[in-house]
Protein backbone atom coordinates (compact mmCIF):
# COMPACT_ATOMS: atom_id res chain seq x y z
CA UNK A 1 0.00 0.00 0.00
CA UNK A 2 2.61 2.24 0.92
CA UNK A 3 4.45 1.77 -2.78
CA UNK A 4 1.16 2.54 -4.13
CA UNK A 5 0.83 5.56 -2.95
CA UNK A 6 4.62 6.99 -3.13
CA UNK A 7 3.95 5.77 -7.11
CA UNK A 8 0.80 7.98 -7.33
CA UNK A 9 1.91 11.01 -5.94
CA UNK A 10 5.37 10.73 -8.10
CA UNK A 11 3.00 10.48 -11.12
CA UNK A 12 1.15 13.29 -9.87
CA UNK A 13 4.04 15.31 -9.30
CA UNK A 14 5.41 14.54 -12.62
CA UNK A 15 2.41 15.40 -14.69
CA UNK A 16 2.22 18.64 -12.75
CA UNK A 17 6.13 19.43 -13.62
CA UNK A 18 6.25 18.53 -17.38
CA UNK A 19 3.20 20.77 -17.40
CA UNK A 20 1.14 17.52 -18.95
CA UNK A 21 -1.88 19.11 -16.92
CA UNK A 22 -1.72 22.63 -17.69
CA UNK A 23 -1.22 21.45 -21.82
CA UNK A 24 -3.88 18.98 -21.50
CA UNK A 25 -6.73 20.83 -19.82
CA UNK A 26 -5.88 24.24 -22.40
CA UNK A 27 -6.37 21.64 -25.38
CA UNK A 28 -9.68 20.75 -23.64
CA UNK A 29 -10.51 24.16 -22.77
CA UNK A 30 -10.06 25.91 -26.62
CA UNK A 31 -12.05 22.73 -28.01
CA UNK A 32 -14.48 23.23 -25.39
CA UNK A 33 -14.64 27.45 -25.97
CA UNK A 34 -15.12 27.26 -29.19
CA UNK A 35 -17.78 25.05 -28.95
CA UNK A 36 -19.32 26.84 -26.50
CA UNK A 37 -18.58 29.84 -28.42
CA UNK A 38 -20.59 28.76 -31.48
CA UNK A 39 -23.53 26.45 -30.13
CA UNK A 40 -24.95 29.28 -28.14
CA UNK A 41 -26.39 30.91 -31.25
CA UNK A 42 -28.76 27.93 -32.06
CA UNK A 43 -28.86 26.82 -28.19
CA UNK A 44 -30.24 30.81 -26.84
CA UNK A 45 -33.46 30.50 -28.88
CA UNK A 46 -35.09 27.16 -27.70
CA UNK A 47 -35.99 26.32 -24.38
CA UNK A 48 -33.12 23.77 -23.54
CA UNK A 49 -30.81 25.15 -21.51
CA UNK A 50 -27.26 26.78 -23.19
CA UNK A 51 -25.37 24.50 -20.82
CA UNK A 52 -27.41 21.80 -21.56
CA UNK A 53 -26.52 21.93 -25.48
CA UNK A 54 -23.05 22.40 -24.47
CA UNK A 55 -22.42 19.47 -22.28
CA UNK A 56 -24.00 17.46 -25.62
CA UNK A 57 -21.46 19.12 -27.34
CA UNK A 58 -18.75 18.32 -25.34
CA UNK A 59 -19.68 15.15 -24.44
CA UNK A 60 -18.53 14.53 -28.53
CA UNK A 61 -15.66 16.07 -27.73
CA UNK A 62 -14.90 14.10 -24.82
CA UNK A 63 -14.98 11.05 -27.25
CA UNK A 64 -12.50 11.92 -29.27
CA UNK A 65 -9.98 13.74 -27.08
CA UNK A 66 -10.20 11.48 -23.65
CA UNK A 67 -9.60 8.40 -25.08
CA UNK A 68 -6.53 10.31 -27.03
CA UNK A 69 -4.90 12.31 -23.60
CA UNK A 70 -5.37 9.15 -21.27
CA UNK A 71 -3.25 7.00 -24.24
CA UNK A 72 -1.51 9.64 -24.34
CA UNK A 73 -0.54 9.35 -20.83
CA UNK A 74 -0.18 5.71 -20.27
CA UNK A 75 1.88 4.32 -23.36
CA UNK A 76 5.27 5.19 -21.67
CA UNK A 77 4.19 3.85 -18.15
CA UNK A 78 6.03 0.60 -18.50
CA UNK A 79 7.85 0.48 -22.18
CA UNK A 80 9.30 4.04 -21.28
CA UNK A 81 10.58 3.01 -17.79
CA UNK A 82 12.58 -0.21 -19.50
CA UNK A 83 13.68 1.93 -21.74
CA UNK A 84 15.33 4.06 -19.06
CA UNK A 85 16.48 1.86 -16.08
CA UNK A 86 13.97 3.14 -13.59
CA UNK A 87 11.82 -0.29 -14.22
CA UNK A 88 14.57 -2.22 -13.18
CA UNK A 89 15.41 -0.38 -9.82
CA UNK A 90 11.68 -0.56 -8.92
CA UNK A 91 11.44 -3.95 -8.80
CA UNK A 92 14.31 -4.50 -7.43
CA UNK A 93 12.72 -2.96 -4.38
CA UNK A 94 10.27 -4.49 -2.47
CA UNK A 95 7.18 -3.47 -4.09
CA UNK A 96 4.59 -6.07 -5.94
CA UNK A 97 4.43 -5.66 -9.45
CA UNK A 98 0.83 -5.36 -8.88
CA UNK A 99 1.31 -2.47 -6.52
CA UNK A 100 3.31 -0.86 -9.28
CA UNK A 101 0.60 -0.77 -11.73
CA UNK A 102 -1.74 0.61 -9.33
CA UNK A 103 0.11 3.19 -8.28
CA UNK A 104 0.81 4.48 -12.12
CA UNK A 105 -2.86 3.92 -12.58
CA UNK A 106 -3.97 6.01 -9.39
CA UNK A 107 -1.62 8.61 -10.28
CA UNK A 108 -2.29 8.69 -14.33
CA UNK A 109 -6.34 8.73 -13.46
CA UNK A 110 -5.52 11.60 -11.01
CA UNK A 111 -3.55 13.65 -13.39
CA UNK A 112 -6.41 13.62 -15.73
CA UNK A 113 -9.23 14.07 -13.96
CA UNK A 114 -7.09 17.40 -13.08
CA UNK A 115 -7.27 18.29 -16.92
CA UNK A 116 -10.99 17.36 -17.19
CA UNK A 117 -12.40 19.40 -14.57
CA UNK A 118 -10.12 22.43 -15.88
CA UNK A 119 -10.60 22.01 -18.91
CA UNK A 120 -14.19 21.26 -19.14
CA UNK A 121 -14.83 23.07 -15.39
CA UNK A 122 -14.02 26.38 -16.93
CA UNK A 123 -16.11 26.24 -20.32
CA UNK A 124 -18.77 25.19 -18.23
CA UNK A 125 -18.61 28.35 -16.32
CA UNK A 126 -18.62 30.30 -19.16
CA UNK A 127 -21.20 29.26 -21.14
CA UNK A 128 -23.59 28.98 -17.43
CA UNK A 129 -22.72 32.79 -17.45
CA UNK A 130 -22.35 33.44 -21.17
CA UNK A 131 -25.84 33.42 -20.86
CA UNK A 132 -26.63 34.96 -18.19
CA UNK A 133 -26.61 32.20 -15.93
CA UNK A 134 -29.53 29.31 -15.52
CA UNK A 135 -30.82 26.62 -13.92
CA UNK A 136 -28.37 25.42 -11.62
CA UNK A 137 -29.24 21.73 -12.28
CA UNK A 138 -27.61 22.68 -15.73
CA UNK A 139 -24.03 22.53 -14.11
CA UNK A 140 -25.01 19.10 -12.80
CA UNK A 141 -24.58 18.34 -16.25
CA UNK A 142 -21.39 19.51 -16.39
CA UNK A 143 -19.86 17.85 -13.39
CA UNK A 144 -21.72 14.56 -14.72
CA UNK A 145 -19.51 15.21 -18.33
CA UNK A 146 -16.32 15.72 -16.27
CA UNK A 147 -17.10 11.90 -13.71
CA UNK A 148 -18.11 10.55 -16.97
CA UNK A 149 -15.26 11.50 -18.96
CA UNK A 150 -12.81 10.33 -16.20
CA UNK A 151 -14.00 6.97 -16.21
CA UNK A 152 -13.47 6.59 -20.04
CA UNK A 153 -9.73 8.15 -19.46
CA UNK A 154 -9.84 5.71 -16.77
CA UNK A 155 -10.54 3.28 -19.12
CA UNK A 156 -7.95 3.84 -22.23
CA UNK A 157 -5.27 4.74 -19.26
CA UNK A 158 -5.88 1.00 -18.43
CA UNK A 159 -6.16 -0.31 -22.10
CA UNK A 160 -2.58 1.59 -22.59
CA UNK A 161 -0.88 -0.11 -20.00
CA UNK A 162 -1.57 -3.40 -21.62
CA UNK A 163 0.27 -2.12 -25.22
CA UNK A 164 3.02 -0.40 -22.87
CA UNK A 165 4.27 -3.71 -21.16
CA UNK A 166 3.73 -5.74 -24.25
CA UNK A 167 6.31 -4.00 -25.98
CA UNK A 168 9.91 -3.08 -24.61
CA UNK A 169 10.62 -0.18 -26.89
CA UNK A 170 8.78 3.45 -26.31
CA UNK A 171 8.48 3.84 -29.53
CA UNK A 172 6.68 0.81 -30.29
CA UNK A 173 3.87 1.53 -27.31
CA UNK A 174 3.54 4.58 -29.03
CA UNK A 175 2.50 3.07 -31.88
CA UNK A 176 0.21 0.81 -30.64
CA UNK A 177 -1.51 3.39 -28.52
CA UNK A 178 -2.73 5.10 -31.95
CA UNK A 179 -3.76 2.30 -33.17
CA UNK A 180 -6.01 1.63 -30.07
CA UNK A 181 -7.23 5.46 -30.35
CA UNK A 182 -7.53 4.91 -34.06
CA UNK A 183 -9.74 1.70 -33.88
CA UNK A 184 -11.96 2.14 -30.68
CA UNK A 185 -12.97 5.93 -31.39
CA UNK A 186 -12.84 6.38 -35.24
CA UNK A 187 -12.69 3.19 -37.23
CA UNK A 188 -15.23 0.63 -34.94
CA UNK A 189 -18.00 3.50 -35.55
CA UNK A 190 -16.92 3.66 -39.31
CA UNK A 191 -17.44 -0.06 -39.34
CA UNK A 192 -21.18 -0.65 -37.61
CA UNK A 193 -22.20 2.54 -39.44
CA UNK A 194 -21.37 0.37 -42.28
CA UNK A 195 -22.86 -2.77 -41.20
CA UNK A 196 -26.15 -0.79 -40.18
CA UNK A 197 -26.36 0.45 -44.11
CA UNK A 198 -25.67 -3.20 -45.10
CA UNK A 199 -28.45 -5.05 -43.32
CA UNK A 200 -31.67 -3.49 -44.69
CA UNK A 201 -33.97 -5.20 -43.22
CA UNK A 202 -32.79 -4.12 -39.77
CA UNK A 203 -31.67 -7.65 -38.46
CA UNK A 204 -28.71 -6.42 -37.42
CA UNK A 205 -29.43 -2.74 -35.84
CA UNK A 206 -32.16 -4.80 -33.78
CA UNK A 207 -30.05 -7.57 -32.71
CA UNK A 208 -26.30 -7.19 -32.66
CA UNK A 209 -25.78 -3.89 -33.39
CA UNK A 210 -26.95 -2.53 -29.66
CA UNK A 211 -24.57 -5.06 -28.19
CA UNK A 212 -21.92 -4.07 -30.16
CA UNK A 213 -22.17 -0.32 -29.23
CA UNK A 214 -22.37 -0.75 -25.70
CA UNK A 215 -19.19 -3.27 -26.10
CA UNK A 216 -16.86 -0.25 -27.07
CA UNK A 217 -16.24 1.96 -24.04
CA UNK A 218 -16.40 5.30 -25.93
CA UNK A 219 -19.65 4.51 -27.59
CA UNK A 220 -20.85 3.66 -24.22
CA UNK A 221 -20.11 6.86 -22.52
CA UNK A 222 -21.83 8.23 -25.14
CA UNK A 223 -24.85 6.70 -25.08
CA UNK A 224 -24.70 7.50 -21.26
CA UNK A 225 -23.97 11.48 -21.80
CA UNK A 226 -26.87 11.37 -24.67
CA UNK A 227 -29.42 9.66 -22.39
CA UNK A 228 -28.88 11.79 -19.22
CA UNK A 229 -28.94 15.14 -21.38
CA UNK A 230 -31.98 13.04 -23.19
CA UNK A 231 -33.66 13.09 -19.58
CA UNK A 232 -33.56 16.76 -19.62
CA UNK A 233 -35.36 17.12 -23.30
CA UNK A 234 -32.82 18.32 -25.58
CA UNK A 235 -33.29 15.13 -27.66
CA UNK A 236 -30.93 13.71 -29.87
CA UNK A 237 -30.87 10.71 -32.13
CA UNK A 238 -28.61 8.20 -30.65
CA UNK A 239 -30.22 8.87 -27.10
CA UNK A 240 -33.15 7.84 -28.71
CA UNK A 241 -33.01 4.81 -29.61
CA UNK A 242 -32.14 4.17 -25.93
CA UNK A 243 -35.00 2.07 -25.17
CA UNK A 244 -34.08 -0.72 -27.31
CA UNK A 245 -30.10 -0.86 -25.99
CA UNK A 246 -29.34 -3.49 -23.94
CA UNK A 247 -27.76 -1.26 -21.00
CA UNK A 248 -29.29 2.02 -20.84
CA UNK A 249 -28.47 4.81 -18.65
CA UNK A 250 -25.81 4.34 -15.89
CA UNK A 251 -25.95 1.01 -16.53
CA UNK A 252 -24.17 1.71 -20.04
CA UNK A 253 -21.12 3.42 -18.38
CA UNK A 254 -20.62 -0.81 -16.64
CA UNK A 255 -18.84 -0.92 -20.25
CA UNK A 256 -16.02 1.30 -19.85
CA UNK A 257 -15.60 -0.22 -16.25
CA UNK A 258 -15.32 -3.46 -17.33
CA UNK A 259 -12.80 -2.57 -20.08
CA UNK A 260 -10.87 -0.63 -17.05
CA UNK A 261 -11.03 -3.73 -15.23
CA UNK A 262 -10.01 -6.07 -17.84
CA UNK A 263 -7.19 -3.43 -18.80
CA UNK A 264 -5.48 -3.68 -15.40
CA UNK A 265 -5.93 -6.99 -14.20
CA UNK A 266 -4.41 -7.78 -18.28
CA UNK A 267 -1.24 -5.89 -18.09
CA UNK A 268 -0.38 -7.05 -14.59
CA UNK A 269 -0.67 -10.32 -15.74
CA UNK A 270 1.99 -9.30 -18.48
CA UNK A 271 4.30 -7.04 -16.44
CA UNK A 272 4.41 -10.18 -14.38
CA UNK A 273 6.54 -11.93 -17.11
CA UNK A 274 8.44 -9.07 -18.02
CA UNK A 275 11.76 -9.90 -17.49
CA UNK A 276 13.68 -6.18 -17.20
CA UNK B 1 28.32 -16.78 9.21
CA UNK B 2 25.67 -16.68 6.12
CA UNK B 3 27.26 -15.73 2.67
CA UNK B 4 25.07 -12.49 1.20
CA UNK B 5 25.15 -14.26 -2.39
CA UNK B 6 25.56 -17.95 -3.02
CA UNK B 7 25.93 -19.29 -6.73
CA UNK B 8 26.20 -22.28 -7.39
CA UNK B 9 26.61 -24.35 -10.89
CA UNK B 10 24.52 -21.28 -12.25
CA UNK B 11 23.81 -21.97 -15.97
CA UNK B 12 21.66 -19.45 -17.92
CA UNK B 13 20.41 -20.34 -21.15
CA UNK B 14 18.64 -17.48 -23.86
CA UNK B 15 17.14 -19.56 -27.18
CA UNK B 16 20.60 -20.03 -28.40
CA UNK B 17 22.55 -18.29 -26.42
CA UNK B 18 24.56 -19.49 -23.25
CA UNK B 19 24.92 -16.30 -21.37
CA UNK B 20 26.46 -17.84 -17.97
CA UNK B 21 28.00 -21.88 -17.88
CA UNK B 22 28.53 -23.33 -14.46
CA UNK B 23 29.44 -20.45 -12.73
CA UNK B 24 29.64 -20.24 -8.65
CA UNK B 25 30.51 -17.54 -6.65
CA UNK B 26 30.45 -16.16 -3.16
CA UNK B 27 30.20 -12.98 -1.69
CA UNK B 28 30.60 -12.64 2.17
CA UNK B 29 29.29 -9.96 4.02
CA UNK B 30 31.66 -6.76 4.08
CA UNK B 31 33.32 -8.07 1.31
CA UNK B 32 33.72 -6.36 -1.71
CA UNK B 33 34.11 -7.86 -5.46
CA UNK B 34 34.57 -7.12 -9.05
CA UNK B 35 32.93 -8.77 -11.51
CA UNK B 36 35.17 -8.29 -14.62
CA UNK B 37 34.51 -9.24 -18.71
CA UNK B 38 34.28 -8.25 -21.80
CA UNK B 39 30.56 -6.92 -22.83
CA UNK B 40 28.33 -9.81 -23.62
CA UNK B 41 30.57 -12.20 -20.89
CA UNK B 42 27.27 -12.36 -18.96
CA UNK B 43 28.01 -9.82 -15.96
CA UNK B 44 24.68 -8.07 -16.39
CA UNK B 45 22.81 -11.45 -16.70
CA UNK B 46 24.11 -12.79 -13.75
CA UNK B 47 23.29 -9.46 -11.81
CA UNK B 48 19.74 -9.83 -13.13
CA UNK B 49 20.04 -13.30 -11.55
CA UNK B 50 21.00 -11.99 -8.45
CA UNK B 51 18.02 -9.83 -8.77
CA UNK B 52 15.18 -12.42 -9.82
CA UNK B 53 14.47 -11.00 -12.64
CA UNK B 54 15.47 -14.06 -14.70
CA UNK B 55 15.32 -17.82 -13.32
CA UNK B 56 18.77 -19.79 -13.85
CA UNK B 57 18.23 -22.76 -16.43
CA UNK B 58 20.40 -24.41 -13.84
CA UNK B 59 22.22 -24.33 -10.71
CA UNK B 60 20.63 -22.31 -7.78
CA UNK B 61 21.53 -18.86 -5.95
CA UNK B 62 20.82 -17.80 -2.69
CA UNK B 63 21.16 -14.36 -1.70
CA UNK B 64 21.34 -14.00 2.20
CA UNK B 65 19.45 -17.71 2.49
CA UNK B 66 16.50 -15.96 0.26
CA UNK B 67 15.68 -16.61 -3.08
CA UNK B 68 16.52 -14.40 -5.38
CA UNK B 69 13.44 -11.91 -5.88
CA UNK B 70 11.52 -12.36 -2.80
CA UNK B 71 10.19 -10.00 -0.83
CA UNK B 72 12.91 -10.73 1.63
CA UNK B 73 15.77 -10.56 -0.59
CA UNK B 74 14.86 -7.67 -2.12
CA UNK B 75 14.94 -6.15 1.06
CA UNK B 76 18.93 -7.20 1.34
CA UNK B 77 19.75 -6.15 -2.55
CA UNK B 78 20.20 -2.31 -3.67
CA UNK B 79 21.04 -2.24 -7.54
CA UNK B 80 22.43 0.35 -9.91
CA UNK B 81 21.74 -0.08 -13.53
CA UNK B 82 24.35 0.62 -16.14
CA UNK B 83 22.27 3.09 -17.57
CA UNK B 84 19.42 4.66 -15.70
CA UNK B 85 17.93 8.11 -16.24
CA UNK B 86 15.98 9.43 -13.68
CA UNK B 87 12.96 11.81 -14.07
CA UNK B 88 14.13 14.74 -15.59
CA UNK B 89 11.20 17.01 -13.91
CA UNK B 90 12.69 15.65 -10.29
CA UNK B 91 14.80 17.30 -7.69
CA UNK B 92 17.76 14.97 -6.45
CA UNK B 93 15.96 14.50 -3.38
CA UNK B 94 12.76 13.59 -4.41
CA UNK B 95 14.30 11.03 -6.58
CA UNK B 96 15.95 9.22 -3.09
CA UNK B 97 13.08 10.10 -1.49
CA UNK B 98 10.90 7.99 -3.84
CA UNK B 99 13.19 4.84 -3.77
CA UNK B 100 13.65 5.38 0.29
CA UNK B 101 9.79 4.92 0.46
CA UNK B 102 9.94 2.05 -2.26
CA UNK B 103 12.08 0.56 0.08
CA UNK B 104 10.44 1.76 3.69
CA UNK B 105 13.71 3.68 4.74
CA UNK B 106 13.29 6.06 7.32
CA UNK B 107 12.65 9.83 6.42
CA UNK B 108 16.14 10.96 7.66
CA UNK B 109 17.89 8.60 5.99
CA UNK B 110 17.87 10.49 2.29
CA UNK B 111 19.24 13.43 4.05
CA UNK B 112 21.81 11.02 5.57
CA UNK B 113 22.79 9.61 2.10
CA UNK B 114 22.85 12.69 -0.21
CA UNK B 115 25.12 13.70 2.47
CA UNK B 116 27.20 11.25 1.98
CA UNK B 117 27.19 11.21 -1.89
CA UNK B 118 28.03 15.24 -1.23
CA UNK B 119 24.86 16.36 -3.38
CA UNK B 120 23.18 18.12 -0.33
CA UNK B 121 23.52 21.19 -1.73
CA UNK B 122 22.09 20.21 -5.81
CA UNK B 123 19.42 17.89 -3.66
CA UNK B 124 16.97 20.39 -4.52
CA UNK B 125 17.61 20.66 -8.47
CA UNK B 126 16.21 19.04 -10.95
CA UNK B 127 18.22 16.04 -12.12
CA UNK B 128 18.20 17.42 -15.99
CA UNK B 129 20.81 20.48 -14.64
CA UNK B 130 23.26 17.58 -13.21
CA UNK B 131 26.14 16.62 -14.74
CA UNK B 132 27.09 12.87 -15.71
CA UNK B 133 28.67 12.03 -12.54
CA UNK B 134 26.41 13.64 -10.31
CA UNK B 135 23.63 11.42 -11.74
CA UNK B 136 25.84 8.55 -11.16
CA UNK B 137 25.94 9.66 -7.16
CA UNK B 138 22.29 10.24 -7.56
CA UNK B 139 22.18 6.48 -8.93
CA UNK B 140 24.68 5.30 -5.73
CA UNK B 141 22.49 7.41 -3.25
CA UNK B 142 19.74 5.65 -4.67
CA UNK B 143 21.33 2.12 -4.13
CA UNK B 144 22.70 3.58 -0.24
CA UNK B 145 19.15 4.62 1.23
CA UNK B 146 17.58 1.80 3.26
CA UNK B 147 21.01 0.05 4.41
CA UNK B 148 21.09 -2.57 2.09
CA UNK B 149 23.12 -5.38 2.87
CA UNK B 150 24.17 -6.22 -1.34
CA UNK B 151 25.13 -3.44 -3.41
CA UNK B 152 24.97 -4.27 -6.83
CA UNK B 153 26.47 -1.87 -9.25
CA UNK B 154 26.51 -2.50 -12.87
CA UNK B 155 29.51 -1.05 -14.37
CA UNK B 156 29.66 1.82 -12.34
CA UNK B 157 32.40 3.84 -12.59
CA UNK B 158 31.99 3.97 -16.65
CA UNK B 159 32.44 6.81 -18.57
CA UNK B 160 33.47 8.73 -15.47
CA UNK B 161 36.56 11.10 -15.14
CA UNK B 162 39.34 9.66 -13.22
CA UNK B 163 38.78 12.24 -10.00
CA UNK B 164 35.36 11.11 -9.82
CA UNK B 165 36.17 7.61 -10.27
CA UNK B 166 38.63 7.61 -7.59
CA UNK B 167 35.85 9.16 -5.55
CA UNK B 168 33.04 6.50 -6.04
CA UNK B 169 35.54 4.20 -5.08
CA UNK B 170 36.18 5.99 -1.94
CA UNK B 171 32.09 5.85 -0.95
CA UNK B 172 32.43 2.07 -2.32
CA UNK B 173 35.22 1.58 0.27
CA UNK B 174 33.34 3.15 3.19
CA UNK B 175 30.32 1.22 2.72
CA UNK B 176 32.18 -1.71 2.72
CA UNK B 177 33.37 -1.21 5.94
CA UNK B 178 30.12 -0.82 7.44
CA UNK B 179 29.61 -4.02 6.79
CA UNK B 180 27.69 -3.96 3.48
CA UNK B 181 29.12 -6.43 0.44
CA UNK B 182 29.87 -4.97 -2.78
CA UNK B 183 29.81 -6.62 -6.25
CA UNK B 184 30.84 -4.40 -8.94
CA UNK B 185 31.20 -4.82 -12.84
CA UNK B 186 33.92 -3.04 -14.68
CA UNK B 187 35.23 -3.46 -18.30
CA UNK B 188 38.99 -3.93 -16.86
CA UNK B 189 41.37 -4.47 -13.92
CA UNK B 190 43.01 -0.75 -14.80
CA UNK B 191 39.63 0.82 -13.90
CA UNK B 192 39.63 -0.84 -10.86
CA UNK B 193 42.55 0.73 -9.41
CA UNK B 194 43.01 -2.61 -7.58
CA UNK B 195 40.19 -1.06 -4.82
CA UNK B 196 38.22 -4.52 -4.34
CA UNK B 197 39.04 -6.93 -2.11
CA UNK B 198 38.68 -9.81 -5.04
CA UNK B 199 38.14 -10.26 -8.39
CA UNK B 200 36.47 -12.30 -10.59
CA UNK B 201 36.42 -12.63 -14.46
CA UNK B 202 33.77 -13.45 -16.62
CA UNK B 203 34.81 -14.78 -20.75
CA UNK B 204 31.92 -15.84 -22.73
CA UNK B 205 29.83 -16.94 -19.71
CA UNK B 206 32.43 -18.90 -17.81
CA UNK B 207 34.19 -18.04 -14.46
CA UNK B 208 37.90 -18.10 -15.45
CA UNK B 209 39.22 -16.40 -12.42
CA UNK B 210 38.05 -15.86 -9.05
CA UNK B 211 40.58 -14.77 -6.05
CA UNK B 212 42.36 -11.38 -4.62
CA UNK B 213 44.21 -9.02 -7.63
CA UNK B 214 47.58 -10.70 -6.12
CA UNK B 215 47.08 -13.68 -6.56
CA UNK B 216 45.60 -13.18 -9.91
CA UNK B 217 49.19 -11.69 -11.31
CA UNK B 218 50.83 -14.60 -9.29
CA UNK B 219 48.47 -17.45 -11.36
CA UNK B 220 48.78 -15.54 -14.41
CA UNK B 221 52.70 -15.41 -14.53
CA UNK B 222 53.26 -13.15 -16.78
CA UNK B 223 56.55 -12.31 -18.22
CA UNK B 224 58.34 -9.01 -17.21
CA UNK B 225 59.45 -6.54 -19.82
CA UNK B 226 63.43 -5.32 -19.09
CA UNK B 227 64.40 -2.56 -21.60
CA UNK B 228 68.01 -2.02 -21.80
CA UNK B 229 69.12 1.38 -22.94
CA UNK B 230 73.03 0.89 -24.29
CA UNK B 231 75.49 3.68 -24.59
CA UNK B 232 76.44 5.19 -27.98
CA UNK B 233 77.44 2.39 -30.38
CA UNK B 234 77.17 -0.17 -28.22
CA UNK B 235 73.62 -1.98 -28.42
CA UNK B 236 74.92 -4.54 -31.06
CA UNK B 237 77.07 -6.34 -28.13
CA UNK B 238 74.49 -5.88 -25.43
CA UNK B 239 71.79 -7.13 -27.75
CA UNK B 240 74.36 -10.22 -28.39
CA UNK B 241 74.94 -10.67 -24.98
CA UNK B 242 71.88 -10.81 -23.31
CA UNK B 243 69.95 -11.71 -26.52
CA UNK B 244 65.68 -10.28 -26.74
CA UNK B 245 65.22 -7.66 -29.53
CA UNK B 246 66.25 -4.79 -30.42
CA UNK B 247 63.32 -1.81 -30.46
CA UNK B 248 65.37 1.17 -32.15
CA UNK B 249 68.92 1.60 -32.33
CA UNK B 250 70.20 2.25 -28.70
CA UNK B 251 67.84 -0.35 -26.70
CA UNK B 252 66.90 -3.40 -26.09
CA UNK B 253 63.79 -5.10 -25.25
CA UNK B 254 63.47 -8.71 -23.47
CA UNK B 255 60.46 -10.50 -21.75
CA UNK B 256 61.85 -12.64 -19.04
CA UNK B 257 59.53 -15.07 -16.14
CA UNK B 258 59.92 -13.64 -13.13
CA UNK B 259 62.05 -16.45 -11.50
CA UNK B 260 64.94 -15.40 -13.96
CA UNK B 261 64.51 -11.47 -13.12
CA UNK B 262 67.46 -11.30 -10.81
CA UNK B 263 69.81 -13.70 -13.32
CA UNK B 264 69.51 -11.24 -15.97
CA UNK B 265 69.45 -8.14 -14.09
CA UNK B 266 73.31 -9.36 -12.79
CA UNK B 267 74.03 -10.18 -16.09
CA UNK B 268 72.80 -6.35 -17.21
CA UNK B 269 74.83 -5.18 -14.64
CA UNK B 270 77.72 -7.03 -15.05
CA UNK B 271 77.97 -5.22 -18.68
CA UNK B 272 79.32 -1.72 -16.64
CA UNK B 273 79.35 1.08 -19.14
CA UNK B 274 78.08 -0.48 -21.87
CA UNK B 275 74.51 -0.03 -20.34
CA UNK B 276 73.40 3.62 -19.82
CA UNK B 277 69.62 2.81 -18.50
CA UNK B 278 67.68 -0.44 -17.31
CA UNK B 279 63.77 -0.16 -17.04
CA UNK B 280 61.76 -3.03 -15.37
CA UNK B 281 58.26 -3.28 -15.52
CA UNK B 282 55.68 -6.06 -14.34
CA UNK B 283 52.89 -6.48 -15.99
CA UNK B 284 49.83 -4.03 -15.84
CA UNK B 285 46.44 -4.49 -14.49
CA UNK B 286 45.08 -4.44 -18.11
CA UNK B 287 47.71 -7.35 -19.42
CA UNK B 288 46.61 -9.40 -16.36
CA UNK B 289 43.02 -8.72 -17.10
CA UNK B 290 43.70 -9.50 -21.23
CA UNK B 291 45.25 -13.09 -20.13
CA UNK B 292 42.16 -14.18 -18.42
CA UNK B 293 39.85 -12.70 -20.35
CA UNK B 294 41.13 -13.46 -23.56
CA UNK B 295 43.10 -17.21 -22.09
CA UNK B 296 46.25 -16.22 -22.92
CA UNK B 297 45.47 -16.85 -26.43
CA UNK B 298 46.67 -12.84 -27.42
CA UNK B 299 50.67 -12.98 -26.33
CA UNK B 300 51.33 -9.58 -24.93
CA UNK B 301 53.03 -7.61 -27.81
CA UNK B 302 56.46 -7.70 -28.27
CA UNK B 303 57.44 -5.24 -31.02
CA UNK B 304 61.13 -5.98 -32.94
CA UNK B 305 61.77 -3.20 -35.37
CA UNK B 306 64.74 -3.58 -37.54
CA UNK B 307 67.34 -0.65 -36.80
CA UNK B 308 68.02 1.08 -39.84
CA UNK B 309 70.36 3.29 -39.15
Amino acid sequence: MHGVITIAATEIRIGLRNRWIILSSLILLAFALILVLLGSAPGGEVKTDAVTVVVASLSTLSVYLVPLIALLLSFDAIAGEIDRGTLQLVLASPVSRGSVLVGKFLGHVAVLAIAVSFGYGIAGLVAFFANGGGEAVALIGVGRLIASSTILGATFIAIGYIASASVRQTGTAAALAIAIWLFAVVLYDLALLGGLLASQDGFFARTVFPWLLVFNPADAFRLYNMSAIDALAVGSNLGGAGSALPLSGLASMLSPVAWTAIGLGLSTFILKRVRP
Amino acid sequence: MTEIVKARNVSMKFKAVEALTDVSLDVSPGEQVALLGHNGAGKTTLFRLILGFIKPTAGSISIAGFAPGSDAARRVVSYLPEQVAFPKMLTGREVVRFYARLKGAAREDVQAVLDKVELVEAADRRVDTFSKGMRQRLGLAQALVGNPRLLLLDEPTSGLDPLSRQHFYELIADVSRRGCSVLLSSHGLSELEAKTDRVAILRKGRLVADGPLAELQHQADLPIRIRVRAAAGAVGSVHAEIGGGRINCASVELYCARGDKMRILSKISGLGTQVEDVDVASPTLDEVYRYFSNNGIEQIQRGEIQCTA
